[in-house]
């Protein structure tokens, strides 16, 4: 898979790359918009924000040359949330990396066990986590990713998408732990 | 004592992205580590978690039409191409609709006709799913070819090929019996690593295929084709490029 070019997009596509269109990337819309849920953590700007990047993939399909069609859009979709994060709520961009700071143990298997199949806990700790940590949990997590495709979709060197996951998964253990008062006092 | 193992190697080896060498490295890591194997024991039950609360969120009917539209003002219309446009799109609707609004079998080549994928992709996942339940994953446990494929004689009205492919890391576990979109089907079970992958077989009259494009959905990858009066579906949570090293080998 190659990156796309962001200055050129082409408007004169045909019957021919709306059907090829049709074949390999609309297929995977589903990803593209959980990935874009997670992102943006509203639905209603999540459609919004899925379909200008699926009709921006469009635009750029002549540029696509094969590879993996998921990875291809999910990288458009993933630039085209972060220009409209900057754009509407560039706040939550802000504050990251910061967790070096405040190490923490991580959460017992047995308090996860209970905290797990809460859907509603996970999704409010996953949504504490900054951007940058929630996709590569939503991409390797939900999406089943290779750490291949987490680095072109996110565009962080191959090298460093296991770190990225070990920190935001240990974000997570601890916004699972705090959300849970118990807990928290126990770690007290 | 604290262990010196370098922490994020765990994270590697959970998802299955270390080397043979490193992975096994690990493992006899493992075996001495108590921390290692509580820290491993907390990220497995967190991705259990993640993945079985139904997080994944699909794209709502609305906005695949919306995008549809959108798709279509974006395309050249000449009189031709809008005729063959909407053709393509009614196409697309009924195999949604047989395939149980799901792109069960986008075709690679034209030729195959993508509605007649006799099972939808709910029932290969169920069936997945349903396999990994304690004692539901084989009726016959064997890495032996020539041991699970004479169990299927005469329990099936078909007999399907069943090769081992230890030596490319695919591992025979066994086979057994299932029920696809109402039809007995068998299924041959291989591990990869610590991930099960599923292989359901059944006759077919269609022409053979291409091993078509993956599809994706709550995890699980699944890869599909025809060949030889056979029709096989692989489903596993292994990454695309596992299962698609599978289906080629399968393929030959
Ligand atoms: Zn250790
Ligand atoms: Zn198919």
């Amino acid at each position: 898979m190659s990156g796309y070019d962001q200055g050129k997009g082409s408007d004169v596509l045909d019957a021919q790359d709306r059907a090829r269109f049709e074949q390999l990337v609309l297929p995977h819309l589903d990803a593209a918009f959980n990935l874009a849920r997670w992102l943006l953590r509203r639905r209603a700007d999540s459609e919004d924000v899925a379909q200008e990047a699926m009709l921006r993939a469009y635009r750029f399909f002549r540029g696509f040359h094969g590879g993996d069609a998921r990875a291809w859009l999910l990288q458009i979709v993933r630039n085209t949330c972060y220009t409209w994060l900057e754009k509407n709520r560039p706040v939550e961009l802000m504050s990251e990396f910061d967790e070096e700071l405040h190490p923490q143990p991580s959460t017992s298997p047995e308090a996860l066990a209970i905290a797990g199949d809460n859907r509603e806990r996970l999704t409010r700790a996953l949504e504490t986590l900054p951007p940058r940590f929630r996709e590569v949990l939503v991409l390797r997590e939900l999406e089943g990713c290779s750490y291949k495709e987490i680095a072109s979709i996110t565009a962080i060197p191959i090298g460093t998408v296991m770190s990225a996951l070990a920190r935001a998964r240990q974000r997570l253990h601890r916004a699972l732990t705090q959300s849970t008062p118990q807990e928290a006092s126990r770690e007290l | 004592m604290s262990c010196d193992f370098t922490p994020t190697l765990l994270h590697g080896y959970l998802d299955d992205e270390l080397d043979a060498a490193r992975a096994a490295e690990f493992e006899r890591h493992l075996e001495c580590c108590k921390e290692c194997t509580a820290a491993l024991g907390a990220e497995e039950s967190l991705r259990s978690s993640l993945q079985r609360s139904g997080l994944y969120e699909n794209a709502p009917v609305a906005l695949r039409k919306k995008i549809r539209a959108g798709l279509d003002a974006a395309t050249a219309s000449s009189a031709g191409m809008r005729i063959s446009t909407w053709r393509m799109i009614a196409v697309a609707a009924t195999v949604l609709i047989v395939a149980g609004v799901s792109w069960f079998s986008w075709p690679r080549a034209g030729k195959d006709s993508a509605s007649t994928a006799p099972f939808t992709v709910a029932e290969i996942i169920d069936a997945h799913v349903r396999s990994l339940q304690p004692g539901h994953l084989t009726d016959v446990t064997s890495t032996d070819q020539h041991t699970v494929k004479p169990w299927f004689n005469g329990k099936l009205a078909f007999v399907p090929p069943v090769k081992d492919f230890a030596d490319e890391g695919f591992i025979l576990v066994g086979g057994r019996l299932d029920v696809l979109g109402g039809q007995n089907v068998a299924a041959l079970v291989y591990s990869r690593r610590k991930h099960i992958i599923n292989v359901f077989v059944l006759p077919t009259k269609e022409p053979d295929t291409a091993i078509h494009l993956p599809g994706l959905r709550q995890g699980y990858q699944w890869r599909h084709w025809r060949r030889q009066g056979m029709e096989y579906c692989a489903i596993s949570d292994v990454s695309d490029s596992d299962l698609y090293e599978l289906a080629q080998l399968m393929y030959q």
